[in-house]
């Protein structure tokens, strides 16, 4: 069973939505005992990072995230869900994150001559080979945001050019990040979800 | 870089997609959630649905029609169309949809367009645009209810002050143009994109392949919108994208 982090954000339902489309089986929760027992989890998020920070640690849920983590869970984070993965937001004032991988949030330069938000689709470009970003290389994935992830190229898999490399699938051992939406971009994006899919049947952990 | 966007529009009458032709005369098409996933397989980028129905009430089969669609088809989806409040916007967001544009409501209370990207983000905010050349003014009007009345407002002007206001998008159709099949207005595309730093979607007078190559090579547009040529098949959006490829222009 995967479990979609369910607290207060937006593309909840469509994430929802794309799994039971490929069938896979899926629980919308908020509740602790349902996060640490999932196979794998999915944190969606859209919106500004320190509200959903907020939201998540009114319900206790940053602990039990990272506890999860810790178990060797895979995560999957999705657009505004991947970068509260990290440990620091600029997004209005300094916010700290869950600290799972390293690295911060910061503004997407206007003054290259793109348009911010980075909205629409943009072509991903491997960085490393890893299972979860082969079927995304040389593909369009759709994006929708104003802020991006800088963080070390260990936890890199694929960039998008956007006058800036932005980081578009990262990944430190079972913690993943898409800034894309995978739930929007038709059957790459599904190909995507369904990846994760087989990561969490093949994971090899063992709960407390 | 970003892919230029093909867009289809699907004109919705309670729950039924319908083209309106300049407005006013409507011809069925079909079940929406069967023509969103036949544009999925096209290529589409994304799909704009337009509520055309006349009363309050029956607009409510709005959002069941976005949250079927949502369910089978994974690419953005932007609702439009009797929109006069954040809570309209919250509904259709709700059911499914990415974006909601709104037209009439933002003229008569500007102050939605602000209140809906407070609370939803920029992005899910699209300030749709009626403009009509005035000849005497030398200026584009803003017209508003479907096109049916004119309003004072200098459509460029209008666009930037939406922009300010928090709209993350324009969709802008040519009155002009639309239902014409003789090109995108690219006059009206140009004064648009060299006044504000959002995305600006074409939309009216697409009529043949070389319309789309010609609006994306003669103005920095983001996307173009159609209705009749994709519904009726005289193009398929592989082919348009085939041919804004060849082109140069960069498409998914």
């Amino acid at each position: 069973m995967i479990t979609i982090i369910d607290y207060d954000t937006g593309n909840t339902r469509n994430v929802k939505n794309a799994l039971d489309f490929l069938g896979v089986p899926n629980q919308l929760s908020a509740d602790p005992n349902e996060i640490l027992m999932a196979d794998g989890l999915i944190l969606p998020g859209v919106g500004a990072f320190k509200k959903a920070m907020d939201s998540l640690n009114e319900r206790g849920l940053a602990p039990v995230i990272q506890q999860a983590a810790d178990a060797g869970i895979p995560i999957l984070g999705i657009c505004l869900g991947m970068q509260i993965l990290f440990d620091t937001s600029y997004e209005f004032g300094e916010s700290t994150g869950l600290g799972l991988i390293a690295g911060e949030v910061v503004p997407i330069p206007e003054d290259l001559g793109v348009k911010v938000p980075h909205m629409g689709w943009d072509q991903n470009r491997s960085r490393k080979v890893d299972p979860l970003g082969d079927g995304f290389d040389e593909q369009f994935s759709y994006f929708v945001h104003s802020y991006y992830v800088k963080t070390t190229s260990e936890s890199i898999v694929s960039t998008v050019d956007y006058g800036v490399q932005i980081p578009s699938i990262v990944r430190k051992d079972n913690v993943i990040g898409f800034q894309f939406h995978p739930e929007k971009s038709g059957a790459v994006g599904l190909n995507g979800l369904s990846k994760f899919k087989e990561m969490v049947e093949n994971a090899d952990y063992s709960r407390n | 870089m970003l892919a230029k966007r093909i867009i289809p529009c699907l004109d919705v009458d309670h729950g039924r997609v319908k083209k309106g032709v300049n407005f006013v005369n409507l011809q069925y098409v079909g079940d929406p959630v069967e023509i969103a996933a036949a544009y999925q397989q096209q290529g589409a980028d994304e799909l704009v649905f337009l509520d055309i129905t006349a009363t309050n009430e029956k607009r409510k089969a709005m959002a069941e029609t976005i949250r079927k669609v949502a369910s089978q088809v994974f690419m953005p989806l932007t609702v439009g169309g009797g929109i006069h409040s954040v809570d309209d916007m919250q509904n259709l967001l709700k059911a499914g949809a990415d974006k909601t544009a709104i037209n009439s409501a933002a003229v008569s209370n500007p102050e939605v367009i602000t209140a809906g990207a407070e609370k939803f983000g920029v992005q899910c905010v699209v300030l749709a645009i009626d403009a009509k050349w005035n000849s005497a003014r030398r200026q584009y009007d803003v017209y508003v209810n479907g096109g049916r009345q004119q309003t004072n407002l200098n459509a460029i002007e209008w666009a930037k002050k939406g922009v300010a206001l928090g709209a993350g998008e324009l969709l802008v159709t040519s009155m002009d143009k639309d239902g014409t099949k003789s090109g995108y207005d690219i006059q009206l595309y140009k004064q648009l994109t060299a006044a504000v730093n959002v995305p600006v979607i074409a939309s009216g007078g697409c009529g043949q392949l070389g319309d789309f190559v010609e609006v994306f090579d003669q103005a920095d547009v983001d996307g173009a919108l159609a209705a009749s040529v994709f519904h009726f098949g005289e193009l398929t959006i592989s082919e348009v994208k085939a041919d804004l490829r060849k082109d140069g222009v960069i498409v998914r």
